[in-house]
């Protein structure tokens, strides 16, 4: 483990935590669009106006009484997901895969009771997983089910694309893959695998985990330096509608392919990380002050994606 | 693009700090609060001894106290003489200090004390009216001789200053001028020399000053002459015609009053003891301020009790610029950004090393009964609450042991906030079921670090000493925090980090 000068990162354009917070997220992001965007369930309805579609709601769970209708209803469901309105991070999200008698069957394999979700419901609506400890409301959602093109370079987990999007314009995006590290998260620093996604054409270009460079993936073994994405401009288009439904400069959109329902926007993100860097092997940095620079930007979701396609290469 | 600019920002933290920085000189300066602890000044205490003897009628002392001399600063004044009535009178511009009592039969003492700073830049006060020469009436053959010995040291001299410095030249008694001898006998001679510098028109008066030396005792007051030079007095050393009050010269008395007048009694003598004393800096300071204008600006004047509150309280802002740092130019990751400064309160309180046995073996036994709360699938409100008061029965649990094995390190745990500590061992357990155990470690010690480090700035004694005496300072710490939140540049972890780019360089 070693050290880069200062002077290297600059070069290569690296975005680091504090520059992004004071130039971009604290300039381009009002405040009065956080919730929206830290509350899952307001996001889905938002974005639902401007034609991107999520996983189907099954049930909001708000009050504790409401608890043992989710009971009835998880009774003859086969797979589904928990997740806290205004978690952050992943974190409180249970995925249910499938049943085994009485028990359901998580992710990761291990068996939990019904018991076990209901304490996992009352958590969420008493803050336990909300950004600031305030009570919060339980989604339910349908389990999504990724095309096996993707899901088979993923261990235990949906595979997700995140993409960046600065005013509109997506800017960087990679393909996340769960691992055994990871518990099915797709969360880099809980040791998912980051492969960089070139905007041009959807095609990977490099990969890594816990921040270093890997070519195959550590579980599955599959070599990860030929992943294409299909549909990669209607994924662009998508992500960059989220700008005009949010109203965020700087965001982070997390997409996922469903089998039956196609690109389903998982979740907005205000405050993206900066591992998607490492997975493209480059910094954010020239692409951002490229879009500032713009003398007269684009005003159709579909443009931006186009000009993003022809400007951001591998090379930049 | 429109970015505001950022000029009136850091134009606004400048003045911040520099508005911090000059008060606190300033204070330094005019109320004499040292920079460093345990700063010692010299004070001076002299004592005048009045000894006479009563003849049984009414006694009324008066005696010539120091009003502002030159160079120096009084502190305080007192006068022990049980069984007498005193006060201290001004009028026109001189002070006395008065004695009273009804009837008195032999020997008496009085005491006058005096504190005083050496102070270099108390000057004479400028007189009100401009003083005039007084008129002077020479007999025969003094006249004519006066008038030589003028004319004489007139032709040498330019201004009122050489004109009295070459008088005294023509007055010494190895001096050529003849006219000396006629003139001057040994009692008379300052007398004199006053005498004819008023009749050459220069206002002049003689004044008393105490030569200032550590333990001496039965000392007298020795003449100084004093001239009037158009804008202040100037003294001279009548027998040098040396310009300027020596060191440690005191000017006990410096009007044309006596010494001593003294109604009832006889044989009174004035006598001056002296003793130098070295006394901290900030004693001096704290005694000065409730009189300055500026003390209100310091903490001086509250209860001891909250002066101590305020001792603690003004650590505080040192432990934020700490965790500031910490957190936006290292990137030390800690849980929570208060939580280290409450730490670090706590072991300003409990010293260090107790400090973080108790602190760590708290959170330790309340990170295992958490999980067996957990185990009881409580609501989250329910569970933090029972975890207060498990922590509580810990605290308690672990200061009884503590105190049974003689050990005070128990003690120390009380300390801590409760609060704090429940909601830590929450924190941290949360994160362990989230993050793994690797994430609290990192975290944990990432907070117990920046604690130690805030705790090693706040018990510098320097550091206490500054920010309770000088609070202005804080405006610095302020303006360094502001500016802290305007980098944009690396954290220092952020350089191990992003350390795989290199690959792509």
């Amino acid at each position: 483990m070693g050290w880069i000068s200062p002077f290297k990162l600059n070069q290569l354009g690296m975005l680091n935590m504090n520059r992004r917070n004071v130039d971009y997220i604290s300039r381009y992001n009002s405040r009065m669009s956080y919730p929206l965007v830290d509350n899952k369930l307001k996001t889905k309805l938002v974005v639902a106006e401007y034609d991107v579609r999520t996983p189907r709601l099954l049930q909001v769970v708000r009050q504790q009484h409401e608890i043992s209708r989710f009971r009835q209803m998880a009774e003859d469901l086969e797979g589904f997901a928990i997740k806290p309105a205004k978690g952050s991070g992943g974190k409180g999200i249970t995925v249910i895969t499938g049943r085994d008698g009485d028990e359901y069957v998580k992710a990761s394999g291990a068996r939990v009771s019904v018991a076990y979700l209901e304490r996992h419901l009352s958590n969420i609506l008493a803050g336990l997983y909300s950004l600031a400890g305030t009570p919060d409301v339980a989604i339910v959602e349908n389990l999504v089910e990724s095309i096996p093109e993707l899901a088979r370079y993923s261990f235990q987990g949906v595979p997700d694309i995140r993409i960046v999007i600065f005013q509109g314009y997506p800017v960087m995006a990679m393909l996340r893959l769960a691992t055994t590290a990871s518990d099915g998260k797709a969360n880099l620093h809980q040791g998912a695998v980051g492969v960089g996604l070139n905007i041009a054409n959807g095609r990977s270009l490099n990969a890594v985990q816990f921040n270093r460079p890997i070519t195959l993936h550590p579980d599955t073994g599959l070599a990860l330096d030929n992943i294409a994405i299909d549909g990669w401009q209607e994924m662009l288009v998508m992500a960059s509608r989220c700008y005009e439904a949010t109203g965020l400069g700087y965001m982070g959109v997390d997409l996922v392919v469903d089998v039956n329902e196609g690109p389903l926007l998982l979740e907005l993100n205000a405050r993206p990380g900066l591992a998607i860097q490492m997975a493209n092997g480059r910094g954010l940095l020239p692409r951002l002050r490229q879009i500032e620079a713009l003398r007269k930007p684009h005003f159709t979701p579909e443009d931006r994606a186009a000009f993003a396609m022809e400007t951001f290469t591998a090379k930049i | 693009m429109t970015s505001r600019s950022r000029l009136p920002f850091y134009f606004a933290i400048l003045l911040l700090i520099a508005a911090g920085i000059s008060i606190a000189v300033w204070r330094h300066v005019e109320l004499g609060i040292p920079w460093f602890t345990g700063e010692q000044k010299p004070v001076w205490m002299v004592e005048a001894r009045i000894d006479f003897t009563g003849t049984g009628d009414p006694v009324l002392a008066s005696m010539n106290i120091p009003d502002q001399p030159p160079g120096f600063r009084i502190i305080s004044e007192q006068a022990a003489s049980p069984g007498y009535g005193f006060s201290i009178v001004e009028d026109s511009g001189e002070r006395r200090a008065e004695w009273s009592k009804r009837d008195i039969n032999g020997p008496q003492t009085l005491y006058f004390k005096v504190q005083l700073v050496p102070d270099e830049r108390v000057r004479t006060g400028n007189p009100r009216r401009r003083p005039k020469p007084e008129a002077v009436f020479w007999e025969e053959p003094q006249a004519t001789a006066v008038e030589e010995l003028l004319q004489q040291a007139a032709a040498r001299s330019s201004t009122p200053e050489s004109m009295t410095r070459e008088l005294i030249k023509l007055l010494q008694p190895d001096s050529s001028a003849q006219n000396t001898t006629l003139l001057v006998s040994n009692d008379n001679y300052i007398d004199l020399l006053n005498r004819m510098l008023n009749h050459a028109g220069i206002p002049a008066r003689i004044a008393d000053g105490l030569a200032l030396e550590d333990a001496r005792r039965r000392q007298q007051l020795r003449p100084f002459l004093q001239i009037y030079d158009g804008s202040s007095w100037l003294t001279f050393d009548p027998r040098t015609a040396e310009q300027g009050l020596p060191e440690n010269v005191l000017l006990w008395r410096q009007a044309a009053t006596s010494l001593l007048d003294l109604v009832g009694g006889d044989d009174s003598e004035v006598s001056f003891s002296m003793l130098r004393q070295t006394v901290p800096a900030l004693q001096l300071a704290q005694s000065q301020s409730a009189e300055n204008g500026l003390g209100f600006l310091s903490l001086y004047q509250l209860p001891i009790e909250e002066q101590g509150m305020f001792r603690m309280l003004l650590l505080l802002p040192l432990g934020a610029l700490v965790v500031a740092f910490m957190r936006i130019v290292v990137g030390i990751k800690t849980s929570g950004t208060f939580m280290p400064i409450l730490i670090a309160v706590a072991f300003v309180q409990t010293t260090l090393i107790p400090g973080l046995i108790a602190f760590l073996s708290v959170v330790a036994i309340g990170l295992l009964m958490r999980g067996y709360l957990s185990s009881l699938n409580l609501l989250l409100v329910s569970r933090i609450s029972a975890l207060i008061i498990l922590v509580i029965f810990i605290t308690a649990g672990l200061s009884i042991v503590g105190y049974q094995m003689g050990f005070n390190t128990g003690m120390t745990v009380t300390f801590f906030p409760m609060v704090i500590i429940a909601w830590t061992i929450e924190r941290m357990s949360i994160l362990w079921e989230e993050e793994g155990g690797r994430e609290v470690f990192v975290q944990g010690a990432g907070s117990l670090f920046v604690a130690v480090c805030a705790f090693l700035l706040m018990s510098a004694p320097l550091a206490e000493h500054l920010t309770f005496n000088f609070p202005e300072l804080h405006l610095v710490v302020l303006g360094l925090i502001l500016l802290m939140g305007q980098y944009t540049g690396y954290k220092l972890s952020e350089l191990r980090r992003f350390h795989p780019m290199k690959a792509y360089d």
